[in-house]
């Protein structure tokens, strides 16, 4: 009888533990919100994907001391990809074993591409701080994938839509200047304005040499081909010879440039030719209480000045995190919606996501030369 | 036929610019058979100079002339100053030498010379005055061709027909002459051959000076940098005219303004560079020696 009863209380205690055991492993899970972090975490690129880890960490902290995402912690799940595509997959796949509901990262674009199609499958959505190739978003493959970076083409795009939409130019010439970024740039613009529906066409394509004694030439070739707009690719020296000798024609045509001649050097040489010339820039977020207030917490917290992609990791955080607060669940299809639809404050501006997955306000801003200086068009 | 007269305007003073440079190359080769790759780093310093001058005199209230006289004069003297300098430094020491280490002297200079006036102006892009105003009746044209492009063709067609005539007919002009055709000759028959040397130095650093001013006046901006490209092609107008030879430096000028001129205009500019070489390519195949590079009587 002794015997018997020991038995049960073995057997009760076992299927109680069990029991015990397993809703708290369920337990477990339901009360946290997991935040999976993929990225370099070590090896040679660990300096792009340590940052995004601290940021993280960052604001987790924040959102947990004032009480979590509805009601629950969010616990962070770091995981290395040394940025090899190859340690990427195996990254994502632990990841989702371990039950992310979403993931910062990756940090590298190819790691990025790789890991992306095992998000995907588990529907799960990865916001990247840094990975730039436009492909990742424009392809339409990876509908889970966000970023808080510009691409690649985003100034390309920027110079695109500002001419077509609020300058609204019919004929534009694309000038480049043959080198590796210029080019680049100017067959992004190309491609887009041949995509713009009609909007606009490119009636000129070409690359100019670079130091060339003059490019009157060109200049005449601009005029005849009566484009009311120049979209050029690459740096100051040429675009300022351009703007110069094409107002010393008498033309009037508009040009818009890039980063390469956002600077206060093509000012200073194009003097009073350079006035009402467009150049896209990057954003400048130095003057934003949120990336100051960042950049203090990271101050104190490490004790050391942010790395790189630390405010575009942070933006991403919040983004994610606010995400789920506003979806009300870790719901794939309603996480998406929020992060399309909602704005969300960030160290990067005001924010929100378009269909693609790219971050609208981040990045680059259109600038004009007024008076001698390049001030923000808004 | 307007697009048409535009880019022959545009590759005659492109043309203009590469001729004045391309004087030295070809006065020096055809009295010391050295290739003069400082000569570049002369146009360039001749800029430089003008820049200081013009930004000093104009701080000082001077007209928009006289700042342009007083640049312009003395951009040229300083210029030759320092041609007569690096003759008597880097080639004269090596005229016995193997032609060789004379060309290696020359480059050199010319890569001293670059990095001096990096070190000690800057390597940025700096903005150059418009020392030649727009006229206003030149403005119904200005479309076609401006101020500035007219007077860097009228001064090329006068500095060349001034040379020529002083080839021609003044003592020195017979004394370079000789010394081109045979230099101990000419020594013998009590030509001073030395002081016929640095003479050409000098002539030819004038020549890139003007070429310097008028060029940065209507570009507009001067770097370190800008001597070597301009020298490069100047050199190639040079060697396709005909090397040695003074009308066929003016020719290939031309010809070299023209190709790119037209190539750009009708065809793209991204072969402009091929479509030079490759037809620099092609004469010196059918003419080895250049355009007008035959004759011996052309030579200085």
């Amino acid at each position: 009888m002794i015997k018997g009863i020991s038995k049960m209380r073995l057997i009760t205690a076992l299927i109680v533990s069990i029991i015990f055991f397993g809703s708290t492993g369920l337990g477990f899970a339901a009360d946290t919100i997991k935040l999976g972090i993929a990225g370099a975490h070590s090896g040679d690129l660990a300096s792009y994907g340590i940052p995004s880890i601290k940021a993280a960490e960052l604001v987790v902290k924040e959102i947990n001391e004032k009480g979590g995402i509805l009601g629950k912690k969010v616990e962070i799940l770091a995981e290395d990809d040394v940025c090899k595509p190859e340690v990427a997959t195996n990254t994502a796949t632990k990841l989702v074993s371990e039950g992310a509901n979403v993931v910062l990262g990756h940090i590298c674009s190819g790691a990025t591409k790789a890991a992306l199609g095992i998000y995907k499958d588990s529907k799960i959505i990865a916001m990247s701080p840094s990975a730039t190739n436009p492909a990742l978003t424009q392809s339409g493959e990876y509908p889970n994938f966000y970023r808080t970076i510009a691409s690649d083409d985003a100034q390309a795009r920027l110079e695109v839509d500002f001419a077509t939409n609020v300058l609204k130019v019919k004929k534009i010439a694309v000038l480049h200047d043959k080198g590796d970024y210029g080019k680049g740039l100017a067959e992004f613009a190309k491609g887009f304005i041949e995509n713009s529906g009609g909007k606009a066409k490119v009636v000129l394509f070409e690359g100019v040499t670079p130091g060339a004694v003059d490019y009157s030439a060109i200049v005449q070739k601009i005029k005849k081909s009566g484009a009311d707009a120049v979209i050029f690719g690459g740096y100051h020296p040429e675009a300022s010879k351009i703007v110069m000798q094409m107002r010393k024609k008498r033309m009037k045509t508009i040009l818009i440039s890039d980063d390469g001649v956002k600077d206060d050097t093509f000012i200073k040489v194009a003097g009073e030719y350079a006035e009402g010339v467009y150049a896209t820039g990057p954003k400048d977020v130095s003057s934003n209480p949120l990336a100051i207030k960042a950049t203090e917490d990271h101050k104190k917290a490490y004790g050391s000045d942010p790395g790189a992609f630390f405010l575009n990791a942070y933006a991403a955080a919040q983004a994610l995190l606010n995400a789920i607060q506003k979806a009300g669940s870790t719901d794939y299809d309603a996480i998406a919606k929020a992060l399309k639809t909602e704005y969300v404050d960030t160290p990067l501006g005001k924010i929100k996501f378009d269909d693609r997955g790219d971050a609208i306000g981040v990045g680059f801003a259109m600038y004009q030369v007024r008076k001698g200086a390049y001030a923000e068009v808004k | 036929m307007n697009y048409f007269l535009e880019i022959f305007l545009g590759g005659l003073t492109r043309g203009s610019i590469y001729a004045l440079i391309a004087l030295g190359y070809t006065m020096v080769y055809g009295i010391i058979e050295l290739i003069n790759f400082a000569h570049g780093e002369i146009y360039m310093i001749g800029a430089f100079t003008a820049l200081i001058v013009a930004s000093v005199l104009t701080l000082l209230g001077f007209n928009t002339l006289s700042v342009f006289i007083l640049a312009l004069v003395l951009a040229v003297i300083y210029s030759c100053c320092y041609a007569f300098t690096m003759e008597k430094i880097a080639y004269k020491p090596l005229r016995q030498a193997p032609r060789l280490s004379a060309l290696i002297s020359a480059i050199g200079m010319s890569l001293f010379l670059q990095n001096y006036v990096l070190l000690a102006q800057t390597s940025d892009f700096l903005p150059f005055p418009r020392l030649i105003p727009d006229f206003d009746f030149m403005e119904p044209y200005a479309h076609i061709i401006t101020t500035q492009e007219a007077v860097i063709l009228i001064t090329t067609a006068i500095f060349m027909t001034i040379l020529t005539i002083f080839i021609k007919f003044t003592r020195m002009g017979k004394a370079m002459r000789a010394t081109s055709q045979d230099k101990v000759m000419a020594a013998l028959t009590g030509i001073d051959v030395n002081r016929v040397i640095s003479f050409t130095f000098i002539v030819g650093a004038a020549a890139a000076a003007v070429g310097g001013v008028l060029i940065a006046s209507h570009i507009g901006m001067i770097n370190f940098y800008i001597g070597f490209i301009a020298g490069i092609k100047a050199f190639v107008a040079a060697v396709l005219g005909g090397i040695g030879s003074i009308p066929g430096a003016v020719l290939g000028s031309f010809v070299l303004g023209w190709t790119e001129s037209f190539c750009t205009g009708y065809v793209s500019s991204d072969y402009e560079d091929v479509f030079a070489f490759l037809f620099l390519v092609l004469i010196l195949i059918f003419r080895p020696a250049g355009i007008l590079g035959r004759s011996e009587s052309n030579k200085v």
